[in-house]
């Protein structure tokens, strides 16, 4: 929906006692505050100020976390990760969105199907199943040592490949219906313009449906990639010790070290970066696209 | 000639649709199997990993509070989040868009974050293994979610409906319950399944939060992967598909009622 159709709707309700009605707003803004930006709060606040020592301490401190080894690492290794899976869910992702939008019929509902079902299942079942399909003993190895394609298990599990299958699998979902939004929005008619005046297929898609798709490319691999980087579960199952992601390394914070300012610092790091990306992903997107109009 | 890039991609899009779903068919299989250790495929049938699952008074607890906690959740925020969308799209005020943002950044922050602010606030006021507490914190995730939902489902009802029942006498209060619940429930109702979902498959908070006394399914099964894989898990997981199942199918449904609902009255 766009602006232009909203205003009616607006401009009914504004004759109307319109500052009660925006009191109804109250409750959610105030569960959003005590349950969430609260505990938010505190935990960064009073974990800073909970610290012993001077402010150089502290600051000496923050410089050995955010320059050590361990940081430093699971820093890159998140980052690439998450570029890895973004742009495989991308590149998996948009010929589905494309075919959703282009396709009638049972084939859009077995597709619509493949997509949602998987999306809404909890991710702890979604990494249990790849734990059991990949593992040692798991289906994809039987298979391939029964058809005789290789001699011996291959390690698909509790290493890189592990946690970026799992990953773009838990997250296809959110490239693909990202992208279907900003396909719908694309004229049909535009694509058939261009091959009456001559264009090939690949030209035509490649040089007016493509551009006019990039925005839901751009939305699509912001949101996977601010997911990706503060993801937990799936890859603390199914990674190796050479995959320690920031959000396991916070974990481990306090899990076994009991560091709570360690785990507040790196926190707080991950945070800025994810709402930063989140601005930029405000910027580009129009989120009213997000209800569902047109 | 021409036809050949529509199959390929129809083939393309049938692989895709067949590696999404393999994981959640392979797991639904493994759960009927009759061996004592999983084993895909399997040499023969039984229930007997439901059996245990169902008959174990561990996993009846972990049953019980994934239940309740998602109860609470679904409730809470479905009233809220209603009454939220409802603001949103009736009044009229400045950076409606940046109020939305900010409204979702539940589903933004990464949640290990999320769950250990309020694993620290819970330890302060020593609400750990609090049923009603966690289902709080599950009411803040599954907000956003309630919200997109009853924007859309709210876009439906029109305002000169209300505007016409205002204007015959009624009172806000009685024109909201009697006009634009009625015509918001089908809205209303996938909402509240959703929002009883996100409740009821969220790990992470549950995790820091459920101490021993309220551990939900979900950290059951992350305790289990963690230690030593069991079959019964399978079983569990498959009792959560089918939720999702069932909930995905009245969703359909409602939707489905929604659009006669609003064509009948058109």
């Amino acid at each position: 929906m766009t602006v232009a159709t909203l205003r009616p709707a607006l401009h009914v309700a504004s004759r109307a006692p319109r500052d009660r009605t925006l009191l109804l707003m109250v409750p959610a803004w105030a569960m959003l505050i005590v349950m969430f930006l609260v505990p938010l709060t505190l935990f960064f606040v009073r974990t800073f100020m909970e610290f012993d020592g001077t402010t150089a301490e502290f600051i000496g401190q923050a410089q050995d976390l955010l320059f050590s080894q361990p940081y430093l690492t699971a820093l890159g290794t998140t980052n690439w990760i998450a570029l890895i899976v973004t742009v495989t869910v991308l590149l998996i992702g948009y010929p589905i969105a494309y075919y959703l939008t282009t396709a009638k019929g049972i084939g859009v509902r077995i597709v619509v199907l493949s997509i949602v079902l998987p999306y809404f299942t909890s991710i702890i079942v979604r990494t249990f199943s790849w734990m059991v399909l990949l593992g040692e003993h798991g289906l994809v190895n039987e298979a391939l040592l029964a058809a005789g394609l290789i001699g011996h298990p291959l390690p698909l599990m509790y290493n890189r490949l592990g946690v970026l299958i799992g990953m773009s699998y838990v997250l296809l979902p959110y490239m693909v219906l990202t992208l279907y939004a900003a396909m719908r929005a694309i004229d049909p008619s535009l694509m058939r313009a261009a091959s009456s005046l001559g264009a090939t297929g690949f030209y035509a898609f490649w040089r007016v449906y493509f551009p006019l798709s990039l925005h839901g490319v751009v939305s699509g691999g912001l949101i996977v990639y601010i997911l990706s980087i503060g993801f937990f579960i799936t890859p603390a199952l199914m990674g190796g010790q050479h995959d320690i992601m920031i959000a396991m390394l916070i974990d481990r914070a306090l899990e076994v070290a009991v560091d709570w300012p360690s785990a507040a610092l790196m926190s707080l790091t991950l945070l800025v970066v994810t709402m930063v990306l989140y601005a930029i992903y405000y910027r580009i997107t129009d989120i009213r696209r997000l209800i569902g109009a047109r | 000639m021409r036809r050949w890039p529509a199959i390929v991609l129809r083939g393309y899009v049938g692989l895709i649709c067949l590696w999404l779903m393999a994981p959640i068919v392979i797991v639904v299989i493994l759960a009927f199997s009759g061996d004592s250790f999983l084993r895909f495929p399997p040499t023969s049938l039984s229930l007997q990993w439901f059996a245990r699952f169902f008959g174990s008074v561990q996993w009846q607890r972990s049953l019980l509070s994934s239940l309740v906690i998602g109860s609470i959740a679904c409730v809470v925020s479905t009233t809220i989040g209603f009454f939220a969308a409802y603001a949103f799209l009736r009044a009229e005020f400045r950076g409606k868009k940046l109020m939305l943002s900010l409204m979702l950044t539940p589903v933004i922050v990464p949640s290990i974050i999320t769950a250990i602010a309020m694993y620290y606030l819970a330890g302060k006021l020593g609400l750990i293994g609090n049923f009603v507490w966690l289902g709080l914190c599950h009411a803040v995730i599954a907000m956003p979610v309630v919200l997109l939902i009853l924007l859309s489902a709210l876009q439906a009802v029109d305002p000169n409906l209300e505007r016409a029942a205002l204007g015959l006498g009624g009172s806000r209060v009685r024109v909201f319950c009697r006009v634009v619940l009625p015509i918001a429930l089908p809205g209303v109702m996938s909402a509240a399944l959703f929002a009883f979902l996100a409740s009821f498959d969220e790990l992470l908070i549950s995790l820091f939060l459920a101490g021993v006394r309220a551990q939900t399914l979900p950290v059951r099964i992350w305790n289990s992967l963690n230690l030593q894989i069991e079959p019964t898990i399978a079983a569990v997981s498959a009792f959560l598909i089918a939720v999702t199942t069932v909930i995905l199918a009245a969703d359909g449904i409602l939707r489905y009622l929604g659009q006669r609902r609003r064509r009948a009255a058109a």
